[in-house]
């Protein structure tokens, strides 16, 4: 009975750990496959030249990255403009301003715009987003689109990345002590002065890793995109041209890639990128967030 | 002067905050309504009830049962698996190592990361996966990817539900004499319970709703599951190819599905949030 | 088992971290006694209480030196089984921490988990350690509803009776009563007083009045150090040392 007990915890321990590292190496498995994939391709030709080639044909062994990489930029960093304000002027009222019974009506529905799959910002991109650029937007500043175009993309991105910048900001916020907030308000601060000289200040960490937070989920995001972004593999000129974001090259080229040579490689590469620029802001940001940390206290 | 300045100042930001706040909601509303215009009339009886018919995949009469029993089992399987890799992980973190665990902290952070990287990217890992292991698009390797995607979020979401149990516990637990497993497995689990099932139900609405992972990794069918190595279709990926068909009979069924994916993700997460607040009133005692 | 003390510590330290929490405890714990653990507040009385069944070493960055032995069994050996001696010394906490169970199954887990499956077996150990803290009149009807329904008082007790149902030599009570109701309070005393025929009771308290109450012997914590330590009578009445007598006369505390 006793031996028994105490190889159980012997092995349940050993058990757990070994199950732990797995997950843990899951990470470096992820890199590992998708360099392994594509690394065909990187012996055959310069990373850095096919980064900044504009030319993608894939029947000719052409593989150049700039057109999308310059899509993904346009496309996620129109939707950062759209909705960072958006969600910083949202998530302070509703911690700042709104009375409690507001905010705890408020905070589920923000939650439930989070919930939504994308696939269905998708539908909704398609059948509202898209035609009002093609058939108010664009006349307005006198130019022609189809509608599938960037600011169509950047649109749905910034609806899409709203809830979670407000979600994370709220709680950043709602952080601070209050104790903080009377004393500003006990000098004669008005509420708003109270706000940005104290609570935003004091939350600015926070609300930093709330917008890298959204950064990365517009930048990853690939089934709304696909379905309203054009997917044209030029180099963008406007907001009204089309765009072809990296992760919707790979996602709409998975079915021929196995009979043209070298096209798998090329995706698994852009796989890898993407990660590469995801796991690479990620570790910025936690830096950035340490240090920031350390000076504010 | 200075004080008029600040009143100014006071008021047109307070606009411009209730403004933000109401076109939120205003967009909010918009996207619900959208969704609902077009898939209500969309959703009857025969589209849940029926396999796709008239044609292959782009037949113009038939419902979507294919897709919503390919998303409840993809999902379903992908979830049980993503739980039972991930529980020991959680229980791992908090009850065999402390609070201010270096290592732990460590795997935190890996997970988080690993919370961050794109769906995209973990349809292609899958399909990297697949090829290894000598898979083609199916069932299983569309679990495989849903499970790889959700673990993170599993984890992560049990192991901030284990930490609030309370130290007392284990220290009560011990004090019977207790092993270190025991005291998991036997009080924390029972303890966490109620946030573990939610944390469960976000991963589950989470893997449901997503479509880029099983891109490569599912395919796509118009017959109903039948085995794990079959190709199986889902929702999201049901509304991605229906929505970009020329036909109009076809988008119907990418109308209904989308209304149905969301009423099953919102209903989903409605009764994860009611959880965490009964969780909320039962560990404050 | 016999001899006149339970529990011997020797040179006792404990650091966290760089902290020095316990400086050279000696000390030897008498059997079939109240004793309390007395002191001001973050002198170290509960860490004392947690070193002798070895629940310190669940925390992170605790380490010590020295030896405690229970009866003839040193705690700290290498190869001993830390369940087993965690089994011989009970631990009532601050607040009642009800398992996330119901009544019954909570005094029944402890024997459980040591090899206890028999059905009848179980039961008559629920209803005796139920009895030997008065709840069994209470609760003999709702066994099997959950025990965080109980009122706090009640889930004490509950924590008590599931302490016992191990059947320990040393119930360890770390200020049991300083979340309850004077009422309540009262009880956890009087279930001390009787069980202190079968039980050594080692409890930490900051309530003066009641180490007079209740306590037979004392010991005088201070800053980590162990200051003095004796039979009651002597502790409150003729202390040797200074800090004892203005402690016990409230004019440090």
């Amino acid at each position: 009975m006793l031996r028994w007990r105490q190889w159980q915890e012997r092995i349940g321990r050993h058990l757990l750990q070994g199950i732990t590292l797995g997950c843990v190496l899951l990470a470096g498995l992820m890199i590992l496959g998708l360099l392994l994939k594509s690394w065909p391709l990187l012996q055959e030709q310069n990373l850095w030249s096919m980064l900044v080639s504009r030319d993608w044909r894939p029947h000719r062994g052409e593989f150049g990255y700039f057109p999308f990489l310059a899509g993904t930029l346009w496309v996620t960093g129109g939707a950062m403009l759209l909705a960072v304000p958006l969600a910083l002027l949202t998530a302070t009222y509703l911690s700042e301003y709104a009375s409690h019974r507001v905010c705890t009506l408020f905070k589920p529905l923000i939650d439930l715009l989070a919930g939504i799959p994308s696939v269905v910002y998708g539908v909704w991109g398609v059948l509202t987003i898209v035609p009002l650029v093609k058939n108010e937007v664009a006349p307005w500043f006198g130019r022609f689109t189809s509608g599938y175009c960037i600011l169509s993309a950047s649109l749905v991105l910034a609806v899409m990345t709203l809830p979670v910048i407000i979600h994370v900001s709220l709680e950043v916020m709602q952080a601070v002590p209050r104790e903080l907030r009377e004393s500003a308000l006990s000098l004669g601060a008005t509420r708003w002065q109270t706000v940005k000289k104290v609570v935003l200040r004091k939350a600015l960490p926070g609300l930093l890793a709330a917008n890298v937070l959204g950064f990365a989920r517009a930048f990853g995001e690939t089934m709304a995109v696909i379905m309203v972004a054009g997917n044209v593999a030029r180099v963008p000129g406007s907001i009204f041209d089309p765009a072809y974001p990296l992760p919707a090259l790979i996602a709409n080229n998975y079915g021929e890639m196995m009979s043209v040579p070298r096209y798998d490689a090329a995706l698994m590469l852009a796989a890898l990128l993407l990660l590469g620029v995801v796991l690479g802001f990620s570790v910025l940001s936690r830096l950035v967030l340490q240090r920031l940390q350390r000076r504010w206290r | 002067m200075r004080w008029s300045w600040r009143k100014v100042e006071e008021t047109f930001f307070r606009c411009l905050m209730m403004a933000a706040v109401v076109l939120v909601m205003l967009i909010l509303l918009w996207i619900l309504l959208t969704i609902l215009v077009r898939g209500v009339p969309a959703l009857d009886w025969e589209m849940v009830s029926r396999t796709p018919r008239g044609g292959f995949y782009l037949g113009k009469s038939g419902g979507i049962l294919n897709a919503i029993l390919g998303s409840l089992f993809l999902t379903l399987g992908a979830t049980l698996a993503a739980f039972v890799a991930g529980l020991p992980v959680a229980l791992y973190l908090t009850c065999f190592r402390g609070d201010s665990s270096r290592t732990a902290a460590f795997i935190r952070t890996v997970l988080d990361v690993l919370w961050g990287i794109p769906s995209i990217v973990y349809g292609a890992f899958g399909f990297v996966l697949m090829i290894w292991l000598g898979l083609r698009a199916s069932l299983l390797g569309g679990m495989l990817a849903v499970a790889l995607l959700i673990l993170p979020i599993m984890i992560r979401g049990m192991d901030e539900v284990i930490r609030l149990v309370p130290r007392e516990l284990y220290d009560s637990a011990y004090a019977l004499g207790a092993t270190k497993m025991e005291t998991a497995f036997r009080v924390v689990i029972r303890q966490a319970a109620p946030g573990i099932l939610s944390t469960v139900l976000i991963a589950l609405g989470r893997g449901m709703g997503d479509a880029a992972s099983v891109l490569f990794t599912a395919g796509y069918t118009d017959a109903l599951p039948s085995s794990l190595l079959e190709p199986v279709a889902t929702l999201p990926l049901a509304i991605f190819f229906q929505l970009g068909t020329p036909f109009p009979e076809v988008q119907e069924r990418a109308y209904a599905s989308a209304l149905l994916l969301t009423i099953l993700i919102l209903v989903i997460s409605g009764v994860a949030r009611w959880l965490i607040r009964r969780y909320a009133r039962q560990v404050v005692r | 088992m016999t001899g006149e003390h339970v529990i011997h510590a020797r040179d006792l330290n404990v650091y966290y971290g760089q902290l020095h929490v316990l400086k050279d405890i000696t000390v030897a714990i008498p059997r079939s006694k109240i004793t309390a653990i007395i002191g001001p507040s973050g002198c170290g009385k509960s860490t004392l209480l947690r070193s002798f069944n070895r629940l310190l070493e669940t925390m992170d960055n605790v380490r010590l030196a020295g030896s405690v032995r229970l009866g003839p069994q040193d705690v700290y050996a290498p190869g001993v089984d830390v369940t087993l001696i965690r089994k011989k010394m009970g631990l009532l906490a601050q607040r009642p921490f009800p398992l996330p169970m119901s009544i019954y199954e909570n005094v029944a887990f402890g024997p459980r988990l040591h090899g206890i499956r028999n059905r009848r077996a179980l039961d008559r150990l629920v209803e005796d350690n139920l009895q030997l803290t008065g709840l069994w009149s209470e609760v003999r009807d709702r066994l099997h509803t959950p025990a965080v329904e109980l009122s706090i008082g009640q889930q004490q007790r509950l924590c008590l009776a599931r302490g016992l149902a191990v059947e320990p030599e040393v119930i360890l009570a770390d200020e049991p009563t300083s979340a309850l109701d004077p009422q309540s309070s009262r009880r956890i005393e009087e279930c001390f007083r009787h069980l202190k025929d079968r039980y050594s009771i080692v409890m930490v308290t900051h309530i003066l009045r009641q180490a007079r109450r209740l306590a037979d012997y004392i010991l005088f914590l201070y800053m980590g150090e162990l200051v003095e330590h004796g039979p009651a009578e002597q502790m409150f009445n003729a202390p040797r040392r200074e800090l004892t007598r203005e402690y016990v006369q409230g004019v440090i505390s």
